[in-house]
């Protein structure tokens, strides 16, 4: 058997499952190259994928999502100025490029866990305090500013802020893990960590591409988003006003909400869909039958009342006009568990806006004003960042605002 | 696959290396990295470990362009006034560094690592911070009398910590005289 002869390696089984060429002969110790994997395994060619890294806008936005990925906050340390953060950015941005790319950064000490990018992306933000620190607060959109308090707020400070922003995403934990050491080798001679905050999605190949996914609480989450690609897309996200060094960028609003799973876990069935305004089970509206059925505001159940309640989620969230959307990219969280065996779950919730003023915070202001959810999600992080465009290969990330 | 020579591929966008090195180009991991055939010798990310003073060193692929040998015979940078060009070897069970004798070979159309713990660029008596994202001259002399010219990135850096051992005596060094008598 040729378990025996490989020990029963977890390669061996995907090679019998994916070739049955391997299968049906000798497995010898070839069948394990890197070659032959890539040829045959299509998990092999998850790993070898890869996001480009140039273009006009940063990627890890229009990107579609990855299975993981890591945020990471950090303030500048005191005394870097205008010319520090260009040397770092010029770090930053050559490290990301290669990675991207399947290559070691530069001075890599392990080398060999560069060579599976699995569409790594590593996106740059800037906080209103390095807009400070650069000496360039008139370039500082209005909108780079922390988000006003709202009621529904329980925040706290090791969630919150932060001068820089790093976004690791890739559809491989350990490409994430590697990025992130190179990144940090780096950043810290600029920078200390404010907070780190790692979320997941579904795995590759476990779902078709583009379907909605579910966050911790069973929800079909993000039904209504701005498609990448579209014209929607475009007006809804890349900045167009405003400073020119932010032309074609974006912003961030990073939002950290906790899903409150035990007192979720004693609502009844009908009590979530009507604090949602949809099924559960396949996110239709409670006004249609399938998830991308439009919702009927208007329409009245049989006792006369609102089909989607006044109160509820969707309709609290609606935003009509699409340039107006924002666009959710968000990843699920999941802790570890209390000694009494309750879950620290939720949403890293990253929305990304043209303007948040005119985009973000309408939203906001309806939903903690009014939105049955509340009672089961807290955001207890808040963090504000704006998304400088991309860069060509000459370039660098930031090179318009801190040149 | 081919081959992974971890240095060996074309230099990044902040390595603003020699001028006439390649450009960045999105070929991952690319063996024989391509120069421009103008250059006898270009280098490929070169890089300088980020230090507050004293010694540091510099790294980066020396990429031989011709078809006969090359020899690196001295170094020179603005960062230091004493600039020698380095082995690791094993001595008395240590691994310790120590001047080259006869300088880097480069063999016809080939390449030679510059790494923490091998090969390097030794500078001494370094009076100013290099800082990491630092762009620093580098100077390198050939046996022939011909230069090459490049600017290495400061990145900061854990390893390369080996001992220092000065030159024997038939290399022609005295580096415990030389500084003693630095002045950075």
């Amino acid at each position: 058997m040729a378990d025996r002869r490989t020990g029963g390696l977890p390669l061996t089984r995907r090679g019998l499952l994916t070739s049955g060429a391997a299968a049906a002969g000798a497995l010898t110790a070839h069948a394990f190259t890197p070659a032959s994997a890539t040829a045959q395994a299509p998990a092999a060619r998850s790993g070898t994928a890869v996001e480009p890294f140039h273009g006009s806008h940063q990627a890890g936005i229009a990107t579609s999502p990855q299975a993981h990925a890591v945020f990471v906050g950090l303030d500048l340390r005191t005394g870097v100025d205008r010319e520090g953060l260009g040397r770092m950015m010029r770090l930053l941005t050559d490290d990301a490029r290669r990675l991207a790319e399947g290559r070691p950064a530069l001075a890599d000490t392990e080398p060999e866990l560069a060579v599976l990018p699995a569409r790594l992306t590593v996106t740059f933000g800037f906080g209103p305090g390095l807009f400070e620190a650069a000496g360039t607060v008139g370039l500082r959109p209005r909108q780079i500013a922390p988000l006003p308090g709202f009621s529904i707020d329980k925040l706290d400070k090791r969630w919150s802020g932060g001068d820089l922003l790093v976004q690791i995403c890739a559809d491989d934990p350990m490409t994430v893990t590697h990025a992130l050491r190179m990144i940090v080798k780096d950043v810290r001679a600029f920078t200390r960590v404010r907070w780190t905050q790692r979320g997941f999605r579904r795995g590759v190949g476990i779902q078709e591409a583009g379907q909605t996914q579910r966050n911790v609480m069973g929800q079909l989450d993000g039904t209504v988003n701005p498609v990448p690609g579209t014209p929607e897309f475009d007006r809804a996200v890349w900045v167009r006003e405003g400073p020119d060094w932010l032309h074609g960028g974006t912003t961030l609003v990073l939002r950290r909400i906790r899903a409150e799973m035990e007192t979720w876990d004693a609502a009844d069935r009908t009590a979530k869909e009507f604090t949602i305004g949809r099924r559960m089970d396949n996110g239709a509206p409670l006004t249609g039958t399938r998830e991308h059925d439009e919702p009927d505001f208007t329409k009245l159940n049989a006792v006369g009342l609102p089909a989607i309640s006044e109160y509820a989620h969707i309709r609290r969230a609606h935003t009509a006009d699409p340039a107006l959307r924002i666009y959710r990219r968000v990843y699920n969280y999941d802790e570890g568990l209390s000694a009494g065996g309750h879950a620290d779950s939720g949403l890293v919730f990253a929305s990304y806006q043209a303007d948040i003023t005119r985009q973000f915070l309408p939203v906001q202001r309806r939903l903690a004003e009014v939105d049955l959810l509340n009672e089961w999600t807290t955001p207890v992080g808040s963090a504000v960042f704006a998304i400088p465009p991309g860069c060509d290969s000459g370039g660098w990330i930031g090179e318009g605002l801190l040149t | 696959m081919a081959a992974l020579l971890v240095s060996g591929c074309a230099a990044g966008g902040t390595a603003s290396a020699a001028p006439t090195a390649a450009p960045a180009s999105g070929a991952p991991a690319t063996a024989a990295p391509a120069a421009s055939p103008t250059s006898v010798l270009s280098v490929i990310d070169p890089w300088v470990k980020a230090t507050d003073k004293g010694m540091t060193a510099a790294f980066g692929t020396l990429v031989n362009n011709t078809d006969t040998e090359v020899r690196v015979v001295s170094g020179a940078s603005p960062l230091s006034p004493k600039i020698e060009l380095h082995e690791v070897v094993e001595s008395d069970g240590k691994m310790v560094m120590r001047p080259k004798e006869g300088g880097f070979v480069i063999p016809a159309r080939g390449t030679h690592q510059l790494t923490p713990g091998g090969d390097h660029i030794m500078l001494m008596g370094v009076a100013d911070k290099v800082e990491p994202g630092a762009e620093i001259p580098f100077t390198l002399t050939l046996a022939d009398g011909g230069t090459l010219r490049f600017t290495a990135i400061g990145k900061e850096f854990a390893g390369g910590k080996e001992d220092y051992q000065p030159g024997s005596g038939e290399g022609g060094m005295d580096m415990g005289g030389e500084d003693g008598g630095d002045k950075g």
